[in-house]
């Protein structure tokens, strides 16, 4: 006798398929909660106004992530700036005239490549084309490596926003007797701006976290530092030396600075989506 | 008078003012998207000439020895990519189910207020850096796992089975199994993300047809979802190895690098991008660092592999 006609056991089959989906979804979130969540635990208690003063200590001495602040914000910033003029230029050149050459499809798909590479290896990359030649581990170098993470990821962007971009905005340049690089610039890049900040945005949350290529680029310094022809510190490379260590101050350092780069990079992430949501309703 | 001015710009119009720099910026352009391809090819040429010695001197061994001794400066690469190919399939494996279950939700059951939110939380899982997931893993994910799941199932296992080669290893939480078990997380959220695209592109119609026939969500899914992105979907897996066969940091923290052929899943191992990430800064000789690199050749020509494939399978994105 069978306990379930065919009608029940299908009912029963979706049931458990239900079930194992949701259960899915909820893992997920768990997972992203609780990570969030022992951040908090952990580096909550170490956060004070030192971290933000002081440059990183000798063990068991009193001190803060100040160096290791500015020089990630000076690394990224510096990256951006390399990254969106070439990421913006090969993406227009990708939109407005590579079309579907072979040649044009060529880098699109090695500029996917480019996107998922992993991210030590462009670090091995700098290593051989600016520490080596160059006598020594420097900012330069760092920025470089972060630089050639987050164009990618521009190019990407840009190109797919100007595709959106209607003809007739191209032809109304035209028609006003504009050069195309003037359309270019002061027609479909404006209409395309917002998409294009957004990648950008995006490209600036991942290389703010990325540790791997630093390793042997900008290496580290112990002390604050603008200097770019010189190794320089950074939040990630001082977690990964803090977090290892031996000493229970450099691994609550470690993880004030781990809850610090994981928040912003959230909130930027958030930012982007409450952007792109804006420009979908105006 | 209107002739008289209109004849002359019949025959030959003016050219636009500044029309000249149309070139310079065409030029500019292409310049910036070859800059691209040649970043990639310098990545390929810098990593085959760096490790050329360490190939040449150890040849095919290279491969097959898991000898790793910088003392007596004999390389032999095994240990590191047989680590990087079983972290990689094993996150593979345990990400998939639970990636295809979050895609299927957020696509069939989830009430559409709570859709967006749910989405987001789960596209930021990507954000979170992998140094991150690398403290999380090591301080807090690590002992929890070694006391939950590593030593019960160290006792359970019978003596003389398969299951104690399986779990052999210094239960401490760090291993080749905690590194998969990291890394299946980090890479959920760009598996579920593409497979979550790829089913809102069933037509609508082709759903609520097998609905209107009677099906169940789970035979609409398995019979017309699936089969109707099957070829994609198989891409979003592969995008989703690439990922994970590249992934540094977390894995450093967690994986317990041993540079010795792995015993069993609890044992301490390594990966080609850990290894590199632990001793490139500190290489003591010469053939130290070619022999690195030449890993750093083997990872790249793999992640190639598999990120091509990818590519081919979700076709060319959608262009104009």
């Amino acid at each position: 006798m069978a306990l379930l006609d065919r009608r029940g056991r299908r009912k029963a089959a979706n049931a458990l398929f239900v079930t194992f989906c949701t259960g899915a979804a909820l893992f997920a979130i768990a997972a992203l909660a609780t990570i969030l969540f022992s951040l908090l635990i952990k580096g909550i208690g170490g956060l004070n106004l030192d971290i933000f003063t002081m440059s990183t200590p000798a063990p068991e001495s009193r001190g803060g992530l100040a160096n290791a602040i500015v020089g990630s914000v000076l690394l990224c910033g510096v990256a951006m700036i390399g990254a969106v003029s070439v990421g913006v230029l090969a993406g227009t050149w990708l939109a407005e005239f590579g079309g579907t050459s072979p040649y044009a499809n060529t880098i699109r798909f090695l500029n996917d490549v480019l996107l998922s590479a992993p991210s030590i290896l462009i670090g091995l990359f700098v290593y051989y084309i600016a520490v080596k030649p160059l006598g020594g581990f420097s900012g330069w170098a760092g920025a470089l490596a972060l630089a050639l993470i987050a164009t990618p990821v521009v190019t990407r962007t840009t190109e797919d926003v100007l595709k959106l971009q209607a003809r007739q905005l191209r032809e109304s340049g035209a028609a006003l007797g504009a050069p195309m690089w003037v359309t270019i610039q002061r027609v479909l890049w404006r209409a395309a701006g917002g998409g294009i900040i957004t990648g950008a945005l995006l490209a600036f949350a991942r290389i703010s976290g990325e540790t791997a290529p630093l390793l042997f680029t900008s290496l580290g310094n112990q002390f604050m530092s603008f200097d770019m022809t010189k190794p320089i510190s950074n939040l990630p490379a001082i977690i990964f030396q803090f977090g290892l260590s031996a000493y229970d101050d450099w691994q609550r350092l470690a993880w004030v600075g781990a809850m610090l780069i994981a928040f912003a990079v959230l909130a930027i992430n958030i930012l982007v989506r409450v952007l792109s949501q804006e420009q979908k309703r105006s | 008078m209107n002739a008289a001015t209109a004849s002359p710009s019949v025959g030959k119009r003016d050219r636009p003012v500044g029309a000249a720099f149309d070139p310079v910026f065409r030029v500019l352009c292409f310049t910036a998207a070859t800059l691209l391809l040649s970043a990639l090819g310098g990545i390929v040429a810098s990593l085959l000439i760096g490790g050329w010695p360490a190939l040449q001197k150890f040849g095919l061994n290279f491969f097959l020895s898991s000898e790793w001794n910088p003392v007596t400066d004999i390389y032999g690469g095994a240990g590191p990519i047989v680590g990087t190919l079983i972290t990689a399939v094993l996150s593979l494996l345990m990400a998939l189910p639970v990636a295809f279950g979050c895609a299927v939700f957020l696509v069939e059951f989830c009430p559409p207020i709570m859709r967006r939110p749910i989405g987001i939380a789960i596209e930021l899982l990507a954000g979170v850096p992998s140094i991150v997931y690398g403290m999380w893993g090591l301080f807090v994910f690590a002992p929890l796992f070694s006391t939950y799941v590593e030593l019960p199932l160290i006792t359970w296992a019978p003596p003389g089975s398969i299951w104690e080669k399986l779990f052999q290893g210094i239960p401490n939480g760090a291993g080749i199994l905690s590194a998969s078990v990291i890394l299946s997380v980090m890479i959920l959220p760009y598996i579920a993300a593409t497979l979550r695209e790829l089913f809102l592109t069933v037509p609508a119609k082709v759903r609520e047809s097998a609905y209107g026939v009677g099906c169940t969500t789970m035979e609409v899914v398995w019979s017309v979802t699936l089969p109707y992105v099957r070829r994609s979907a198989i891409g979003a897996v592969m995008l989703g190895l690439g990922r994970a066969l590249g992934e540094t940091m977390a894995v450093t923290f967690i994986i317990g690098n041993s540079h010795a052929f792995p015993k069993g899943l609890f044992d301490g191992g390594s990966t080609i991008a850990s290894t590199i990430a632990n001793e490139f800064a500190e290489a003591t000789s010469d053939m130290h660092s070619a022999a690195l690199i030449a890993l750093g050749f083997v990872l790249f020509v793999i992640t190639f592999a598999v990120l091509a494939i990818a590519r081919a399978l979700l076709g060319a994105p959608k262009h104009g």
